[in-house]
């Protein structure tokens, strides 16, 4: 059943140019961005031959490749979750899913699942380009699994979020601004920690871009991992939890 | 054919804030019945009929469908019925065919009898031909079959419609009466409306539903016979007189309506033919002789119009 739901998501969202516009725009401007960086590297080459232990390839190209496309996505993301909810909502269509033999949940899951599954074949769109370094040159594969890695823990996250602010409205436009508002002051809130060593470790543990990062530098690690699946499932019962209180409320 | 007791809804309640939009609400519906709920706007019948599909939860109150409990196991009881709200949840960007395939699915319908249960149901509401058109493109009757399709489409035991009729034409009007009369031979149904010929034309009871109130509730033929008449209305040409006409076997009173017309009040049978015969000897010319009916209408005004109380034996249930 959420797996109904999350396909017809898919299909809803390929319906609209929408979702076109977004994989085209991205693909361009990310192959942009990879050009520059395999610019850089050509350049940086001879010297880093000399150097032991110097960062390869993967370091160079990939990493910063896959950390502006997170910063990018974060853009692009609302825009593409703030209809999952308040469109059904503007056109009563939400009724459809609450009169079937389907719990909140399910309904809940199945967008989310929909909206993230969306973002991965962005991803994997996106990831043939590193991938096509293979034909030159061979990449470091356990970082550029922990980055590609990260980047999809870091989108499901996002999906989550947007799920969440769209059951909050009928507006599309109010659910992708406060959608983007609240990515970008979980990306950037570790700004403050600098300069305040106190609350530093709090607010550093509260972004995305720290746990991300460490993803980027090849680093695995459980905490990493769990920040991202506890935000993603935090998100998920709320918006369940927002489903079953209109119901209460009407 | 045994009458089960399809739903069964117990003291509903519901609160918007401060206000009670619907207050101690109970009836039962059983299989082959179709229950026509009547009321003026804003009277809480979408409110009740939100809460029966289990779109909204009751404050208070027990809702049952098929003997399951909504609250306890919404999955199934949601199961047993099939909903078409006031405005239907339809998809303009897919095609009919898409839009009940999807329907289908979320209502768990097996594989195999998907696509039989959607030429069924397309077919039994008329839509033909309009498989591969979006749903978008389609006028507003044919977007409302397609609503209607969406619900009988797992059928199930319990249809609840919402305004079924609204922007259709007439042909399309009859063609909805028709089929649902053949669905309540057996499913039980629920069919809100305001307008009040459709409930005699198509409804086995009637309940009229004022200020969260259930105010009346009869099945059709009480209201048949509350309906009929225990009056005449007689018109003549030259001036009647009502000694005369007291005079003839069977009528009780005679109300002056002016100088050739007069309501007669009769008991038992109905007198026609004696006055008939009175108004021919005494040389009044006929004009006119009908049996004045009730309306449904007047009953519905009656109770919802103004603050008038119910009149006897009309008490709430």
């Amino acid at each position: 059943m959420i797996l109904t739901i999350a396909l017809r998501e898919i299909k809803n969202l390929f319906l609209s140019p929408l979702a076109w516009a977004i994989l085209a725009v991205m693909q361009l401007i990310v192959a942009y961005l990879f050009l520059i960086q395999l610019d850089e590297f050509t350049l940086l080459q001879p010297r880093l031959a000399g150097i032991e232990g110097a960062p390869g390839v993967t370091d160079i190209i990939v990493a910063p490749l896959l950390q502006t496309t997170g910063f990018l996505l974060l853009l692009i993301a609302p825009a593409i979750t703030m209809r999952v909810f308040s469109d059904e909502k503007r056109n009563r269509t939400l009724t459809l899913l609450l009169s079937a033999p389907i719990s909140m949940t399910e309904i809940v899951l199945g967008k989310f699942l929909g909206v993230t599954l969306f973002f991965l074949l962005l991803l994997a769109m996106l990831l043939a380009m590193p991938l096509s370094l293979y034909a030159g040159t061979t990449l470091d594969a356990g970082k550029l699994a922990s980055g590609v890695l990260g980047l999809a823990l870091v989108l499901s996250t996002f999906a989550a979020i947007g799920v969440f602010m769209s059951s909050l409205t009928e507006q599309p436009v109010v659910a992708f601004i406060s959608t983007l508002g609240l990515l970008i002051l979980l990306w950037i809130i570790d700004w403050s920690g600098t300069s305040q060593a106190q609350i530093s470790t709090l607010f550093q543990y509260l972004s995305i871009k720290t746990h991300f990062e460490s993803f980027l530098k090849g680093l695995f690690s459980t905490a990493d991992a769990g920040y991202f699946l506890l935000l993603t499932s935090t998100f998920l019962i709320l918006g369940i939890r927002r489903l079953d209180q209109q119901r209460l409320t009407g | 054919m045994d009458t089960k007791i399809l739903i069964s809804v117990e003291q509903l309640h519901r609160h918007y804030g401060h206000i009670l939009a619907v207050e101690a609400i109970s009836f039962e519906l059983a299989q082959g019945e179709v229950l026509g709920f009547l009321g003026p706007n804003g009277a809480g019948k979408s409110t009740t009929m939100q809460m029966i599909t289990g779109n909204l939860a009751p404050s208070s109150g027990r809702v049952r469908i098929n003997g399951i409990d909504l609250l306890d196991e919404p999955k199934r009881a949601k199961a047993e019925i099939g909903y078409l709200p006031e405005q239907p949840p339809l998809y303009q960007d897919l095609t009919v065919d898409e839009y009940l395939y999807y329907c289908a699915r979320l209502h768990r319908v097996s594989k195999g009898r998907r696509s039989q249960a959607v030429k069924r149901a397309r077919d039994r509401c008329g839509l033909g031909g309009t498989g591969r058109r979006l749903i978008g493109n389609l006028s507003k009757g044919f977007q409302q079959r397609v609503g209607i399709a969406q619900a009988i489409l797992h059928s199930p035991p319990v249809v609840i419609l919402d305004e079924p009729t609204v922007g259709l034409d007439p042909n399309q009007i009859r063609d909805i009466r028709t089929l649902i009369r053949e669905l309540g031979e057996n499913h039980g149904i629920i069919l809100s409306t305001h307008i009040l010929p459709e409930v005699q034309a198509t409804c086995s009871r009637v309940q009229i539903i004022h200020r969260g109130k259930l105010v009346f509730s009869e099945t059709m033929q009480e209201l048949e016979q509350r309906l009929t008449s225990h009056a005449l209305v007689l018109e003549t040409r030259k001036p009647c007189s009502a000694q005369h006409l007291e005079a003839v076997p069977g009528i009780q009173r005679v109300e002056p309506l002016g100088e050739t017309r007069a309501r007669l009040q009769f008991e038992e049978d109905n007198p026609a033919d004696a006055v008939a015969a009175c108004v021919a000897s005494q040389g009044w010319g006929l004009v006119e002789l009908s049996l004045d009916r009730q309306t449904l209408e007047q009953v519905f005004v009656d109770l919802t119009c103004s603050d008038a109380p119910a009149p006897d034996g009309v008490a709430a249930v």
